[in-house]
């Protein structure tokens, strides 16, 4: 099957990538400086990221904003125009189905979802359709999307599409959103991002999608702001240090948000698909859940490995790595509930070894912005 | 792209070089560049022997744990435990300072029979496509 690319991938060809399939899309993993140098690059300056790949859906009518509220985990429908939040698509036993970002913007919903799950979501929006008054749409095609983050990336994107409109993107809140002019495309700019470091997700129309990526990197060079694209592998890393969540990882149908330590995603007094069942996890407790460990030994968990406790299995490793920020080896892993509490001693078997590993507070850095 | 021509290779891109009665093994630069940052490596216990092609140790990347073989067979005398703190050595200097370990090997002439480094690089071609 031939993989889908988005519309940088000649760039990304010219400018030193390396490629990975990625969901049937390829997408870069790392540039020619590699992924620890990226990742250290989004957390001094700023980096920009390709996230082509991530599926959109258009939500319209008069009945949108019931339909997304009764689907997605969050407080949907108190966001106000140009505002959007985060939140869970979960099955009615509270089993995760994906994690989406939601934006209201003028007369429409954008729900941005992972490109793994774009078709299933997709599905399941159109199996839970009522009768009337909502229009789906599957816009993925028609749009590139782009992340630039970083303490520096602010300073960038005021510089090239700050207005007396728009007012500077420096001005918007996070979580909010604007329309600006980039290289002469009119773009959805939302201030948010999946770095833990201040910066902006940008909505492109995919015709446009070069001049504008190259708008970027000119007006960073032209204010002597280091800028660099940044691959998959710095994305995750970056994400993991932040403690959020990626989806076929600390996310997946058999992991409910409680357990994935997202009950704050959750507005557990409205009433939405999976509600019921998340209601009575957060009332009874729930047996397993996350926890993030820092390896006392020297070697790298990854997904897949067993997690030790008193000689026995007591859970699995859902995300491990090293974290260049922590300069540490850790992991997400999902263990009994009594064993999730900070200072627990664990092990974690790596290739028949056991590596000694401790319990730690969450989130292993604490995003700049907040 | 480096093919130092003063080690000889073998086809899963580990190098060896002769240090007097020693072998200095480690891995190539092309082996290196397609693993991307280096963040741990798995040494083999000091003392221990092993057989030409069995696996002494793992190199962890950011992407992946790969497997590194012996390129001749022998007792291991010495591993690079200046890794330990700068695994990224393999990626900055794979012939030098990114160094695995030393080997006392039992039988000379396995040396003999690695790849130069024309026939590395000739090898290396073949899989880029």
């Amino acid at each position: 099957m031939m993989l889908q690319t988005t519309p940088l991938h000649k760039w990304h060809g010219a400018n030193g990538a390396r490629f990975i399939e990625f969901a049937n899309w390829s997408m870069p993993i790392q540039y020619g400086s590699g992924s620890i140098e990226e990742h250290r690059l989004v957390r001094r300056s700023a980096g920009l990221f390709d996230v082509s790949h991530m599926g959109q859906i258009m939500v319209r009518g008069n009945a949108a904003g019931e339909f997304l509220d009764r689907l997605i985990t969050s407080d949907v429908s108190s966001l106000e125009d140009n505002q959007s939040i985060y939140g869970l698509l979960c099955r009615q036993d509270g089993g995760v189905i994906d994690d989406v970002f939601v934006y209201k913007l003028s007369g429409e919903w954008l729900v941005v979802v992972n490109a793994a799950n774009a078709a299933r979501d997709l599905a399941w929006f159109q199996t839970n359709l009522p009768a009337g008054g909502v229009e789906l749409t599957d816009a993925s095609p028609r749009f590139a999307m782009f992340a630039l983050q970083g303490p520096r990336a602010i300073d960038v994107m005021d510089s090239l599409c700050g207005s007396e409109d728009t007012g500077n993107v420096g001005g918007v809140p996070r979580f909010s959103a604007v329309r600006a002019t980039i290289a002469g495309a009119e773009c959805t700019i939302g201030r948010t991002g999946y770095t833990g470091e201040d910066g902006v997700e940008i909505f492109a129309p995919a015709e446009h999608a070069t001049a504008i990526w190259e708008a970027i990197f000119a007006e960073a060079g032209a204010l002597d702001i280091a800028c660099g694209p940044v691959g998959l592998a710095a994305r995750d890393s970056l994400r993991f240090e932040p403690g959020f969540a990626l989806y076929g990882h600390e996310l997946t149908e058999e992991i409910s948000p409680i357990q994935a330590r997202l009950k704050w995603a959750c507005n557990l007094e409205k009433d939405f698909i999976g509600a019921e069942a998340l209601r009575l996890q957060a009332e009874q407790g729930v047996t397993t859940r996350l926890a993030t460990v820092q390896l006392v030994e020297r070697g790298v968990p990854r997904q897949g490995h067993t997690v030790i406790s008193g000689g026995t299995e007591v859970g699995y490793v859902a995300s491990g790595m090293y974290a260049p920020t922590i300069d540490a080896y850790c992991a997400n892993v999902f263990v009994a509930s009594a064993l999730a509490r900070i200072g627990t001693e664990l092990e974690i078997e790596i290739r028949g070894n056991r590596k000694r590993a401790l319990v730690v507070k969450r989130p292993l850095y604490k995003p700049a912005y907040r | 792209m480096t093919f130092d021509s003063n080690v000889k290779y073998q086809e899963s891109h580990e190098w060896s070089r002769k240090d007097g009665d020693l072998i200095v093994v480690g891995i190539s630069d092309y082996a290196q560049d397609s693993l991307g940052d280096v963040v741990y490596i798995e040494h083999p216990e000091v003392g221990s022997t092993k057989k030409k092609g069995d696996p002494f140790g793992v190199i962890e990347s950011v992407k992946a744990a790969s497997d590194v073989y012996m390129p001749v067979g022998g007792e291991i005398v010495e591993v690079n435990t200046e890794l330990d703190d700068n695994p990224g050595k393999v990626n900055e200097s794979p012939f030098g300072d990114g160094w695995l370990m030393k080997i006392r090997p039992s039988d000379p002439s396995d040396y003999g029979s690695l790849m130069s480094a024309d026939a590395y690089q000739e090898y290396t071609k073949g899989l880029e496509d």
